[in-house]
């Protein structure tokens, strides 16, 4: 099953409550996926500083802290349970170096300027609580509840997935390609952290975007290159879109007023949104590309 | 007698409903803060009237009989599925499979439908005064699907005896199903579906109808026995 849930804010009006907004999205979502959960947010763009979401599983927290201000440029290190969210102006390519080869058993979630990845095994409630979502602001954010069919229940099988800067991705359904595919952007260079299906999905997400072209363009190319059941949402630092296959077994809603456009898997993950019973109501039509921002 | 979904658990109304308590004779219920319950009202069996004020979850009024189900939003997957008898009628949009499986009734959706709109229906009488999605009527064996909009892919894909009134246009017809001659008999049937569903502005004159071919399963009366 699985559970996915994305809110993009076209205004500035709940820009504080982001977080508050999303948290009750997943928690709604748990019946559809009570094995792990995860989520992204955007917050304003760091035009110096790159952020790199890091999950240090077992490593005190204090150890990562004093070996990593050895070993990158002047960092700002919080800590949120069992991630960190590490700030500074290296460069990716130095920072994911770094990350993995001079630590073993941390795994890098995401990086960006602007993007925030937290995920973790368990239920969604106490993932949720235990990285304080509602406390986050931003400008969108999506989220996913698992119910794991196709690998094991891990961090690396959680979702969302990053595989580019900025960017992540979401997933309900299944993919019956992954395999070959992942061989075919392999060779591309591009790299894998799992065996995951929806990986390679975000994988192929951001081999298309590093060629240039849009998220749009991808993710119609992507109807034909995606054999599987799916609803994807994907968010880069300045944009939003829900995608679902030709058969559209996988159900998704959306609910768009002035302030925000929302989609979920069930209505329920949005029946506490401000003003959502005065809002458009519909379903994303199969093989579509729906997307807000860039 | 109102029922408010913010007060009471989903399951404790819908028992309230199912066992009707006959010394009330209590029959006109509305339904408050549904927020995309599932499963609301499914199971009911006798004559009432139920008002839900908002947008409801899954199998809403799923195996229904008897019972007036009025829905002021829209509703999730599979409204009225399996429905045996009596009336539901969604105001906004339904999601994928409404009514699907249903024996008999009438479900009235007054928004679009998506996709697999009368999926394997087998009786009950269903009419959508928007368009449908893609496989609708897939499989189905009986009853009357009526769309005053327009048709996904695939329409009536394998299906057996159900005929299938469109207003709008067909994108493609699926394997078995093809455009059937409105008589006079079909005419009138249309006519009373139309006016009960309170559809004045079309007349049943401009719906194509679409049915079986028969040339893909291959059921023989003189063969029930081997069944």
């Amino acid at each position: 099953m699985c559970g996915i849930v994305g809110v993009y804010l076209k205004t500035k009006k709940f820009e504080k409550d982001l977080g508050k907004i999303l948290s009750g999205m997943l928690n709604n979502m748990e019946s559809r996926g009570p094995d792990s959960a995860g989520f992204a947010v955007y917050k304003t763009e760091n035009e110096k500083n790159y952020k790199y979401s890091i999950c240090i599983n077992k490593l005190n927290f204090d150890d990562f802290k004093n070996e990593i201000i050895k070993k990158v440029k002047k960092p700002t290190i919080s800590q949120f349970s069992d991630h960190v969210i590490l700030i500074t102006s290296d460069e990716p390519e130095k920072v994911i170096k770094v990350i993995n080869s001079e630590f073993t058993d941390i795994s890098l979630v995401g990086y960006g300027r602007s993007i925030e990845i937290f995920k973790q095994v368990g239920n969604p409630k106490d993932v949720v609580k235990k990285f304080k979502l509602e406390t986050f602001s931003g400008s969108h954010g999506i989220g996913h509840t698992r119910m794991a069919t196709e690998s094991a229940i891990t961090t690396d099988g959680s979702h969302p997935y990053s595989t580019g800067e900025d960017e992540c991705l979401v997933h309900n359904g299944s993919l019956s390609n992954h395999n070959n595919l992942r061989r075919e952007l392999k060779k591309q260079g591009n790299i894998f952290n799992s065996e995951n299906d929806t990986e390679v999905a975000a994988g192929y997400v951001s081999n298309s975007l590093s060629n240039n072209k849009s998220l749009k363009d991808t993710l119609i190319s992507g109807l034909k290159d995606l054999d599987g059941f799916y609803t994807f949402i994907t968010g880069t630092r300045k944009g939003f879109a829900v995608v679902r296959d030709e058969i559209a077994c996988k159900p998704a809603v959306i609910a768009e007023t002035d302030d925000y456009v929302s989609i979920a898997s069930e209505f329920q993950a949005m029946a506490h949104l401000p003003s959502v019973n005065s809002a458009k109501i519909f379903e994303p039509e199969p093989g579509i590309v729906y997307s807000w921002g860039n | 007698m109102e029922l408010d979904l913010k007060k009471l658990k989903l399951r404790s109304i819908n028992e309230t409903l199912q066992n009707l308590d006959r010394k009330k004779n209590e029959r006109d219920f509305k339904v408050i803060n549904p927020e995309g319950s599932h499963a609301l009202c499914a199971g009911l069996t006798e004559d009432m009237n139920i008002n839900i004020k908002g947008h409801v979850g899954y199998y809403c009024g799923g195996m229904n009989q008897k019972a007036h189900i009025t829905i002021e939003g829209n509703a999730g997957t599979g409204v009225g599925e399996n429905m045996m008898s009596g009336k539901i009628h969604v105001k906004g949009n339904a999601s994928q499979s409404a009514g699907a499986t249903a024996h008999g009734g009438l479900l009235i959706i007054d928004g679009d439908a998506s996709s697999r709109c009368g999926i394997s229906m087998k009786g009950v009488d269903i009419v959508v005064k928007g368009s449908v999605g893609h496989m609708s009527g897939f499989m189905s064996q009986s009853g009357n699907l009526i769309v005053c909009g327009d048709a996904g892919e695939a329409l009536g894909d394998s299906l057996y005896e159900t005929n299938i009134y469109i207003k709008g246009k067909v994108k493609s017809l699926g394997a078995d199903c093809v455009e059937k001659k409105m008589d006079n008999k079909h005419i009138k049937k249309l006519k009373k579906y139309l006016k009960e569903a309170k559809i004045k502005n079309l007349k049943a004159e401009s719906f194509k109808r679409y049915g079986s071919a028969r040339e893909l399963y291959n059921f023989k009366i003189d063969n029930l026995s081997s069944y």
